[in-house]
């Protein structure tokens, strides 16, 4: 590809979140251009459960219209998988996911309690030892990797470009707007800019005078051969999160993360850590049936947080041309539900299906400035 | 980082359970790792000496750590016999014995571990092992790997039958364990690493049919090659096919290069795959030792400083793990000497007073380049091939669905709407990374761990981008790098700490307060503390 001179909306970050704002945008003939510090889709993006479900965001009746669509809007497979369950390992975890689906079921979705072996019918690899779960007839799983790169051939088929291997070194301003993003291969105009770089948008809208608060960590997961295909597969319990995937391999993970401080443009190797044996454990123990299964990967993803845990959607004020999202550890699954949010926010200046206040920064006006130590992630 | 309140949902105060400490673990049992732990043992440091081998019969049938081809000998199910087998035929073992070394054969290290740029709640640098049905950690002062070489892979219609299989594998079986089943082989490749198989084969009673060669003359010792005589040497060929029922290989179908040659069947029970050797750097890379692509040295090696040292400084590599090439092959001395140099390296770290050893060895010029002559074997084998093989057996991926890009069969993605990107169109213009294609299209993500497809999935990424081999990035290696069954490895007892403060997520309750109740503004102090998790991260 040859240098590009400008695009009437830079997007800085090729993960779920930018390249389905940048599909969003191109499917309406919008000039588009991702730039992406190394290959689409390769941090948190590509290294995660995969999950589609998340009742508590204001995305989520948006996340739950999209995701059956997916294939067919994208042209390329993404193995999404609706319906989830979650197993209860003991009567008072079933009362308290009980209570967790209220927030779902509020919204008009359905969750149906399982008693034990109804659970087995649908999780054959689960065991005796469980009390019970829930049929969410809502929500599921996809595989992120190939959505991910699902996202960037799309855009790339509405006209939209992607430019990997590029480095952002700063933006010029003028007037009050972002003109042009400075690059390591060229400075590269825009009419509209969206940061969305994971852990990068600190730095990078730092260097435009917005503060986004965020730490990263690093966190790991499992995955086994493959075994023959359960019904369900998007199975959750004993304190992990994760699907069987369409292979039959199950991808798990769970447990402690470890908070990092990352500079500026830089990821570190992602290391996986002996934990490897604490989630074997806890998934051995969850599907019974499975405990011969072997190991045969472990991987970690470096996430950023904001304090609360939400993500931040916005366009601000100043510059008025400038859209921030980081999506806080929670962005593949939404990402379908966030790409639109985000075209709105760029074409109209609003979000036309929901209301995003939540998820502004001006809730962060009144945090510590030391909330990093109070909150212990260091 | 000292002192003030830790988010207890992190690893923060989690203390990762150890179950065994030593001074110094020493990775493989060849002749670098023996002579490093005779040396580490000679200047009085503590020293554990792990060797998988003999690994479980049910294990080395899935080609796991060689591809062994199912040529093994019913030998291998007795693992006492194969256990003493492995000492007699390595007397220098017995000795560390001696040396009160503590050496654990069939003991495989899954996991090599070290606090780094992104981890940083290890105790120190541990080892993950399983021996048996059994787990462990070990915490290690200082580690030196000498894991040895395995053999590329190369695909042709039927190389997945029985009797296709690498030639280290067949030297490791015949050369450690008399249990090479090979009554007639027809060897691909004339190296030094496959001359010198050939030697040991035959006078072991192998008949060496014949040796084929894509590269218009050997490129092996010229010495080595008058040593073995009268071997039919074919040469400017490739292999076509084998042909063969449920015993495996009956016979193996070469020609001239080029299409329409004229097919020539050869008789044999086996075919050894003998067109490359690589350092097994998988412990090293999983645990973030840079790596350097060096042809000379068999292509992905650890970057060395002085005393084998990798990047990171508890970690010394030696022996074939660190680089092979020719005279090193030929000579075992060489290995041995870097076993020396890394037991003197770790003992000056130890603060022990030693003398300094002498410079390593360098590697010779190789009068042919090793990546033309890997991507030639490629290209004759697997991409003129007269069938469609799968390159990656684990994912039955194909050659031209690695170069297409096209998703699992298993999708059942329709025709119609197949992908018809190029790698061009996925790269821009950096080199294809073997990570990226692999996540599309599987090949290599099986329970081999890439073993037998790796270095052919990135040649055939080279041949396909038209970039140098070495242009293509080194796909990940992740632990553990053998599979372990998620029962033996969770022999562990979760500790209290841990079972208290596990969470699904990041245990961050105002992630999960529903958007009509998120308060308009967020404060510490003020945050939720109570909220259910959701399901389905």
């Amino acid at each position: 590809m040859s240098e590009p001179n400008g695009a009437s909306v830079v997007i800085v970050g090729g993960g779920a979140t930018g390249l389905s704002a940048g599909w969003w945008l191109a499917r309406e003939g919008i000039d588009v251009l991702v730039i992406d510090k190394g290959i689409v889709g390769w941090e948190a993006s590509g290294r995660n459960g995969g999950g589609c479900t998340h009742p508590f965001s204001p995305l989520f009746k948006e996340e739950q219209r999209l995701w059956p669509m997916m294939d067919e809007l994208l042209g390329y497979p993404t193995e999404f998988c609706p319906r989830r369950i979650r197993i209860a390992m003991d009567e008072e975890q079933m009362q308290r996911y009980g209570r967790a689906r209220q927030h779902a079921v509020r919204q008009g979705f359905v969750s149906e309690p399982l008693d034990a072996q109804q659970v087995r019918e649908l999780v054959p690899l689960a065991g005796d030892n469980i009390a019970g779960g829930y049929l969410h007839s809502f929500g599921g799983h996809a595989n992120p990797q190939r959505t991910v790169q699902a996202y960037a051939w799309a855009m790339q088929d509405h006209g939209g470009r992607v430019l990997q291997h590029t480095t952002v070194q700063g933006f010029i301003t003028n007037g009050g707007k972002v003109t042009a993003v400075r690059t390591n291969r060229g400075t590269i105009g825009c009419d509209t800019l969206v940061i969305a770089a994971g852990p990068q948008i600190n730095h990078l809208a730092g260097s435009l005078g917005i503060s986004v608060p965020m730490v990263a960590a690093r966190a790991e997961m499992i995955v086994t051969e493959p075994l023959p295909l359960m019904p369900i597969g998007g199975v959750d319990g004993n304190g992990l999160y994760g699907r069987q995937t369409l292979r039959g391999n199950l991808a798990y993970g769970g447990g402690p993360h470890e908070w990092l401080e990352i500079s500026d443009n830089d990821v570190p190797h992602r290391s996986s850590t002996p934990l490897m044996r604490n989630i074997a454990a806890r998934l051995a123990e969850l599907f019974p049936r499975a405990a011969h299964a072997r190991a045969i990967r472990s991987w970690a993803g470096i996430i950023e947080n904001t304090p609360d845990g939400r993500p931040v959607i916005e366009r601000v004020t100043s510059p008025d041309n400038l859209v921030i999202a980081t999506l806080s550890s929670i962005g593949f699954g939404l990402s379908p539900a966030t790409g639109h949010a985000i075209r709105d926010l760029v074409v109209d200046g609003v979000c036309c299906f929901a209301e995003l206040s939540s998820l502004g920064l001006s809730r962060f006006d009144k945090l510590e400035p030391d909330w990093i130590d109070l909150q212990g992630w260091r | 980082m000292s002192g003030g309140f830790r988010d207890p949902k992190s690893v923060a105060g989690k203390r990762l359970p150890v179950e065994e400490t030593t001074q110094l673990l020493v990775i493989g049992a060849g002749p670098a790792g023996v002579a490093a732990a005779a040396e580490a043992a000679r200047f009085g440091i503590k020293v554990v000496l792990v060797d998988e081998n003999p690994v479980p019969a049910s294990v080395m049938g899935d080609d796991i750590p060689l591809h062994f081809g199912q040529r093994f000998s019913s030998a291998v199910r007795n693992r006492t016999a194969m256990l003493e087998a492995f000492i007699a035929r390595n007397p220098a073992i017995t000795e560390l014995f001696d040396a009160g070394v503590d050496v654990r054969l069939g003991a495989t290290v899954w996991g090599l571990y070290a606090n780094g740029p992104s981890v940083g709640w290890l105790p120190g640098t541990v080892a993950g092992l399983q021996d048996g049905d059994r787990s462990f950690m070990l915490g290690c002062d200082r580690v030196i790997v000498a894991a040895g070489r395995r053999d590329v892979g190369l695909a042709f219609p039927g190389w997945e039958l029985p009797g296709v299989l690498g030639i280290t594998a067949a030297q490791h079986l015949l050369e450690r364990f008399d249990a090479l089943d090979v009554r007639r082989a027809v060897i691909l490749g004339s190296s030094a690493e496959a001359l010198a198989a050939a030697r040991s084969l035959r006078s072991a009673g192998t008949e060496i049919a014949a040796l084929v060669e894509v590269a218009s003359a050997p490129i092996g010792p010229p010495a080595l090659l008058r040593e073995l005589g009268n071997i039919p040497l074919l040469c400017g060929h490739t292999v076509r096919r084998v042909e063969g029922g449920s015993n495996g290989v009956e016979a193996v179908f070469v020609s001239l290069l080029g299409p329409g040659s004229e097919e020539q069947r050869i008789a044999c029970d086996s075919v050894l795959i003998g067109v490359g050797t690589v350092p097994v750097i998988e412990l090293l890379d999983s645990l973030g030792c840079r790596m350097t692509y060096q042809p000379e040295r068999g292509g992905h090696v650890p970057l060395l400083g002085d005393a084998q040292r990798t990047s990171v400084p508890t970690i010394h590599a030696a022996g074939d793990c660190a680089g092979i090439w020719p005279t090193k092959t030929l000579d075992a001395e060489i290995a041995r000497a870097e076993g020396k140099r890394a037991a003197v390296g770790v003992a000056a770290s130890l603060g022990i007073a030693v003398a300094t050893p002498p410079p390593p060895a360098e590697p010779e010029t190789p009068d042919h380049d090793p990546d033309t002559y890997r991507l030639d074997w490629v290209r004759a084998c697997v991409v003129d091939a007269s069938g469609e093989p799968y390159v990656c057996q684990c994912e039955e991926v194909t050659a031209r669905e690695i170069l297409e890009l096209r998703p699992p069969r298993y999708l059942a993605w329709p025709d119609d709407r197949r992908n018809t990107r190029s790698l061009r169109q996925l790269l821009g213009e950096a080199p294809p990374n073997p990570d990226q294609v692999k996540r599309l299209t599987r090949a290599g993500m099986g329970v081999c761990q890439g073993r037998r497809c790796r270095e052919q999935v990135a040649a055939l990424l080279a041949l396909g981008a038209g970039t140098k081999l070495g242009d293509i990035p080194l796909a990940s290696h992740r632990a553990p790098v053998r599979p372990v069954p998620l029962s033996v490895a969770a022999e562990t007892r979760e500790s209290a700490e841990m079972t208290e403060h596990w969470d699904t997520w990041f245990g961050m309750p105002p992630q999960y307060v529903p958007y009509w109740d998120a308060p308009r503004l967020y404060t510490v102090a003020g945050r939720a503390t109570d909220n259910e998790p959701p399901e389905g991260k």
